[in-house]
């Protein structure tokens, strides 16, 4: 039942696994969401979805899926006037709920297409068409204990609708978010260890238990050290003026990593545009203000993780040619591709974040150098979805 | 059978206290019927940890609360074997320190699992203990038992409690926890919906004071500068603390006061300053919005 349903949120990227699904047959199963596609929107949406941020994938799904149940779209303006009118009271018909068959979701989907093509004219009270106050399966204010309500009183909430309002678009994770929500990422960067150098202040219930007895019954307090973050970063910003229209989200960024006092050493330096002989100690990149690029792979381990923060966008000649630097008529030696290959081969976890969404990169001004860094580093959007797939990026093995 | 799971799936309704939405009120009935925990999300002050108590209230059961700190270990819920004092009392020959059992004291998991009657468990703000922790607890929420090895004994659930779990979504919770559970997130009400909230708490409150504050009080969510919005529990009590003064209904538009009951940010305190002193001049007119210093 509905097995095309559950490939189809599958295929939006929804991780729904088998278990979750057989709980919804047997929710189903129970009875719980009454025959009716609204309760079945939101029994199905509390069994499969897990997160607010899943819920717009889930309503666009759902959308689709029960699309020409109740949509506006397919349904004829005709038909919705029908069944605008008022109806007369219910007075009689009780016994003839027991006289319908109870129809199956999918077929009664079905059947109200056909009828749809076949109906012309405004129904009320029959037992077929769609119309109100009726025995049709179809139809609102009627008596088909199994039917579809087209429109009427729940027009405003019908499930197709509310899954169409998308009222969850917000919550997305691939929308730019503010610090906190960076932070809480840079949390995930971490790996414990406590082979660290740290005094023993933790007691060892278990050793020191061992200890005591050994000891003929007198206490002995055993201590370990606390386990603490190993993880070291090395955050590099591109201050470049095209950077200008993002620096608002990398000084969040900025902050974000800052205030993260979980890591065991950050350093952050900026460049301009590419990555040469020198890294500024200031985001204003002055003459003189700078480090050797050189002194960065002597004193650094590889163990360091490598977040470049840019556009990735400039001129082919930047990037790829000696000298190509544009910056108080420098003179590079080397081409910023050469540089960016040696933070390559020195560190073993690089990862680029760019500021620029992910659809305009085969597109925009900079899309041969974004291709070109692409390939050398993973590239992500700098978002909160990018810096989470970053950060796991830096934890894996590469 | 079957009319029974229907009397049980129908069981809760919301309480006297506690206004709820007919999703919200789906969704519990289903983690009922289906036996699975419930995961709660949602803004700090919707209403999550409320809704356990309205929950027990409602289906006249007793409520045991979890609360989770960010030092919280999963075994801490189920039992913890107090071996120092065991240690120490073998030291100074105290009690029988052969009966192991004296010194297992069971956790808010294990007092739910041995209850006579079935309760509701409150995990409360899951997200702050370490990323562990909700996966520890698997098979104890799956199966509703645990094995004491010291003693050898297994404690299972009696009644299989329903077992509300509440995140405020700081930190993700692991895939294989979340496969186990009911979820729902609660939205910040409407206004209508809002309405109804507070006169669930204040029958009596004056319907131009409460309309006066309400619009104060969406102006201020809207506004796109503050950073920490005002929730439902917030405006609760600024609605307490304007009833208390007696302010008159037209300030409460045009002076906000108490505002550091709704705001608890010093850059929000001085946004809406700002906005106020910018808008002070225009005669404090209404607006096509209907608000008065937009």
């Amino acid at each position: 039942m509905f097995i095309d349903f559950f490939y189809l949120i599958r295929s939006k990227g929804l991780k729904v696994s088998i278990n979750e699904w057989m709980t919804l047959i047997e929710a189903l199963d129970k009875g719980l969401c009454r025959s009716s596609l609204v309760d079945f929107y939101y029994l199905c949406r509390a069994v499969v979805v897990k997160s607010e941020a899943d819920f717009d994938k889930f309503d666009i799904a759902f959308a689709e899926f029960f699309d020409g149940v109740e949509t506006a779209d397919d349904i004829p303006d005709e038909v919705w006037k029908w069944l605008d009118e008022e109806i007369r009271p219910a007075e009689f018909i009780d016994a003839l709920r027991q006289r319908f068959p109870q129809y199956e979701l999918d077929e009664l989907m079905k059947m109200l297409e056909e009828r749809l093509q076949e109906q012309t004219e405004a129904h009320m009270g029959g037992n077929y068409w769609v119309g109100t106050g009726g025995t049709s399966v179809f139809g609102h204010n009627g008596y088909n204990p199994a039917g579809i309500r087209v429109g009427g009183e729940s027009r405003h909430r019908s499930a197709v609708k509310v899954a169409g309002e998308r009222n969850f678009r917000d919550f997305r994770q691939d929308n730019i978010l503010d610090t906190r929500q960076f932070q809480m990422a840079f949390r995930k960067l971490r790996q414990f260890s406590s082979r660290v150098d740290a005094e023993r202040t933790e007691l060892d219930v278990e050793a020191t238990v061992q200890e005591t007895c050994d000891n003929a019954g007198l206490l002995s307090l055993v201590f370990e050290k606390p386990r603490q973050n190993t993880v070291k970063v090395l955050l590099l910003f591109d201050s470049d003026g095209s950077m200008t229209p993002y620096s608002h989200m990398c000084s969040m960024l900025f902050q974000a990593a800052d205030k993260s006092n979980h890591f065991k050493d950050l350093k952050t330096y900026y460049f301009h545009n590419c990555i040469y002989d020198h890294l500024y100690e200031t985001p204003n990149c002055r003459w003189g203000d700078w480090i050797d690029t050189n002194w960065v792979f002597r004193n650094l381990s590889s163990e360091y993780k490598v977040i470049i923060v840019g556009d990735a966008s400039m001129a082919p000649s930047e990037l790829m040619s000696r000298g190509g630097s544009n910056y108080y008529s420098h003179w590079n030696e080397e081409p910023g591709i050469e540089w960016l290959s040696k933070f390559k081969r020195h560190f073993d976890h690089v990862v680029w974040l760019n500021p620029i969404k992910q659809e305009y990169w085969e597109y925009d001004y900079g899309c041969f150098t974004i291709d070109r860094i692409g390939n050398l580093f993973p590239m992500y959007e700098l978002t909160i979805d990018g810096l989470e797939n970053a950060i796991k990026k830096l934890l894996v093995a590469r | 059978m079957s009319k029974n799971k229907m009397k049980d799936i129908s069981n809760f309704k919301g309480s006297s206290s506690y206004v709820v939405s007919r999703e919200l009120m789906n969704s519990v009935n289903v983690a009922v019927a289906l036996q699975k925990p419930l995961l709660i999300k949602g803004e700090p002050g919707t209403g999550k940890t409320m809704l356990a108590e309205a929950i027990a209230e409602s289906m006249d059961k007793e409520l045991i609360i979890w609360n989770i700190k960010s030092t919280t270990k999963a075994q801490e819920g189920l039992y913890v074997y107090d071996t120092v004092q065991r240690l120490y009392d073998s030291q100074f020959g105290e009690g029988d320190v052969s009966d192991i059992k004296k010194y297992i004291k069971l956790g808010k998991l294990g007092e739910a699992f041995t209850s006579e009657k079935q309760v509701v468990m409150l995990i409360d703000e899951i997200d702050k203990a370490d990323l562990e922790f909700p996966n520890d607890l698997l098979w104890e929420l799956d199966k509703m038992e645990f094995h004491i090895p010291e003693t050898k004994e297994t404690i299972s659930a009696k009644q299989r409690p329903i077992v509300i779990i509440t995140s405020n979504a700081e930190k993700e919770l692991p895939d294989a926890f979340l496969r186990r559970c009911i979820f729902h997130y609660i939205e910040f009400p409407d206004a209508e919906k809002m309405e109804e909230i507070v006169r669930v708490h204040y029958p009596d409150i004056e319907s131009k004071l409460l309309a006066a504050a309400m619009e104060a009080f969406y102006w201020i969510r809207d506004l796109k500068d503050v950073q920490k919005k005002p929730s439902t529990s917030e405006l609760l009590d600024w609605l307490q603390a304007l009833t208390l003064s007696g302010i008159s209904v037209d300030r409460i538009t045009t002076e906000i006061p108490f505002l550091g009951v709704l705001l608890k940010k010093n850059q929000d305190l001085d946004t809406i300053f700002d906005v106020k002193s910018r808008k002070g001049n225009t005669n404090g007119s209404y607006n096509n919005s209907g608000y008065r210093w937009r």
